[in-house]
């Protein structure tokens, strides 16, 4: 699991919401290890989405540290920063008119100068990062006319003209359907696997994360209760506890794969 | 999905040579509208009559049509380059310095500079724009703080608290001139809807300096401009340190609004306007819109203020009439192109 040098590491994490009475994590250590795919899931409230924000630099813990590459987070400029470490959180509403390729050239913009305009090596970043999420024909468009699943290919491709070492991903195939979420999660697969990109996602899909993540990273009420391979991981008395679902784990007959089936009160 | 006229990206990435296109063009018909108000007015006087030497032409062209002209051009470019950073930094499509009160709030610094007979006492420093600045930014600060809900800057919220502090503050204006029946403000009603003055060019130079430095420093900040406007973690998580940037960025703004609004008074809708139909022609790249949006508010200004002189002749018309009969139908088209739209909290 554990099968390289860690290139992300939370150390003894400590952060309350503003206003919140508790904290939410107290005392949470994490260390990602680098050309990972790791697959954080957990209920909704278990802090997925702030540990997320913690690791990615857009939040400053309480107490405790994150560490890029050995750097502490709290001492690396923004710029060095997002060089290094790409996000994708949920789509922010789009106010103007951007075409998808300037988009995707915002990724850059940690790599240019003051007052530059892109230059030629930006644009083959950015478009390469577009050809990687199969959106090659598409940068012409504005991107409020895209699909979501479309829309949700080109913030990866943001991320990936970053040329990141790390991608952090917030719920990337919330609201796609099943041929978009697979499509997005072969990107990701892809791009750990050939690239060795490290790649972290949340995910409220556990079928999908425990296929494609070698590594799951389960949350609940702001501590970590399970980390391990999803076999390990998903287990229908940690579902039951977290979750507070019934459930039953079949096997993948194909990839091995824990599945997790869900029981209601229909049988 | 989008508001804006466009169905298709307006032109691709920025590019030096689109960008240097844009500029050019836009300089040149500036230049077209000045000679053109320079030339029309109720008196007959024309370009030609300048040309043939006449001390009546010089002087009507000279010291009255042109120091007015160029007044105008300096503030609309800084009320549409204002307009353009308060748009995206605040996220908001119809953000505009007076909608937002900011005009308001350097109104009434302007006008309580004036009444404490501060202008008299101090006479060689700029203690109207000083103090106007202080009110701009002194009500960003205050609507900021008041329409942030759960660590986000709702919209219409804000909104709802320019327009409602505007009012206050125009109010507060007739109230403390009613108060003290001040002889010398004569004229105030004319100033309090916006109208450009025949100032000095030395008063001149001075604003349009403060002006043309304010918007040189906010086009530095085009690309983060984008990135903000793309989302507030977006921009964090591209390297832009968002809270340090926008408060810069609203003081810039606010700087430039106040410099005009202490001569001109508030002036309406042209921060809303100008950035809108920039954006249509050129693109959303603030990198060019904000020098665009400068230039088509100098543009618009210009040639309302021709309008407001000529139209009605020999009556002349406050500008900020013109722009609020242009600004106000155009606010609500574009409040009703984007109602119920996904992207507006």
């Amino acid at each position: 699991m554990n099968d390289g040098p860690p290139v992300l590491e939370a150390r003894d994490l400590r952060y309350r919401h503003p206003g919140a009475p508790a904290a939410l994590f107290d005392g949470l250590s994490l260390s990602v290890a680098a050309g990972s795919f790791v697959g954080l899931i957990g209920p909704n409230g278990s802090g997925k989405t702030t540990l997320l924000k913690l690791l990615a630099g857009l939040l400053r813990p309480g107490g405790g540290e994150v560490r890029l590459e050995g750097q502490s987070m709290a001492t690396l400029p923004p710029r060095s920063r997002a060089r290094r470490i790409a996000t994708v959180l949920p789509e922010s509403p789009l106010l103007f008119n951007f075409s998808v390729l300037e988009i995707v050239l915002m990724g850059r913009a940690p790599r240019l100068g003051l007052l530059g305009l892109e230059r030629p090596e930006d644009f083959a970043a950015a478009r390469a990062a577009l050809c990687a999420v199969d959106l090659a024909g598409r940068e012409d468009r504005p991107i409020q006319e895209l699909s979501s699943g479309e829309r949700q290919r080109a913030l990866i491709a943001r991320a990936l003209a970053q040329e990141p070492r790390v991608l952090l991903l917030d719920e990337p195939t919330a609201f796609l359907d099943m041929k978009h979420a697979l499509a997005i999660y072969e990107i990701l697969d892809r791009l750990s696997r050939e690239q060795g990109l490290t790649v972290m996602a949340v995910s409220h899909d556990l079928n999908l994360a425990a296929r494609y993540a070698s590594r799951l990273v389960l949350l609940h009420l702001g501590r970590r209760v399970a980390d391990g391979s999803p076999g390990d991981v998903l287990t229908p008395d940690r579902i039951r506890e977290v979750y507070e679902t019934e459930a039953e784990v079949a096997r993948d007959p194909a990839s091995g794969a824990p599945l997790v089936l869900p029981r209601g009160s229909r049988r | 999905m989008n508001f804006h006229l466009p169905r298709r990206a307006a032109a691709g990435p920025l590019t030096w040579k689109r960008l240097a296109a844009a500029l050019s063009l836009l300089v040149l018909a500036l230049l077209l509208t000045l000679l053109i108000g320079a030339g029309v007015g109720s008196s007959g006087l024309g370009l030609t009559d300048l040309m043939q030497r006449s001390d009546d032409a010089a002087i009507m062209i000279l010291r009255l049509r042109l120091p007015r002209l160029l007044l105008a051009a300096i503030a609309g470019a800084a009320l549409g380059a204002a307009g353009a950073v308060f748009q995206a930094v605040l996220r908001n499509p119809l953000a505009d310095p007076y909608i937002l009160g900011v005009s308001g709030g350097a109104a009434l610094g302007a006008f309580a500079a004036t009444v404490a007979g501060l202008p008299a006492l101090l006479p060689y420093l700029p203690v109207r724009q000083t103090s106007a600045f202080v009110g701009a930014v002194l009500t960003v600060a205050f609507i900021f703080a008041l329409s942030r809900v759960g660590g986000r800057l709702a919209s219409y919220p804000m909104l709802l608290i320019g327009v409602v502090t505007n009012t206050v503050y125009l109010a507060l204006i007739l109230f403390i001139e009613t108060l003290i029946e001040l002889t010398r403000l004569h004229g105030l009603r004319l100033w309090m809807i916006g109208s450009i003055p025949v100032e000095p060019y030395p008063v001149i130079a001075s604003v349009g300096a403060v002006t043309l430095l304010g918007i040189a420093a906010i086009g530095l900040f085009g690309r983060d401009l984008n990135l903000i406007s793309a989302g507030e973690d977006t921009a964090r998580s591209l390297g832009v340190g968002v809270e340090r940037t926008r408060a810069l960025l609203v003081v810039l703004g606010s700087l430039v609004t106040a410099a005009v609004v202490s001569v001109t008074g508030p002036v309406g809708f042209v921060g809303l306007i100008v950035p809108h139909v920039a954006r249509i022609l050129f693109g959303p790249d603030h990198r060019l819109l904000v020098p665009a949006a400068a230039l088509t508010g100098a543009i618009f200004l210009a040639a309302s203020d021709t309008v407001a002189r000529t139209v009605m002749a020999p009556t002349e018309l406050p500008v900020g009439v013109i722009t609020a009969l242009c600004g106000g139908p155009f606010f609500f088209w574009i409040y009703r192109r984007q109602r119920g739209r996904t992207y507006f909290e």
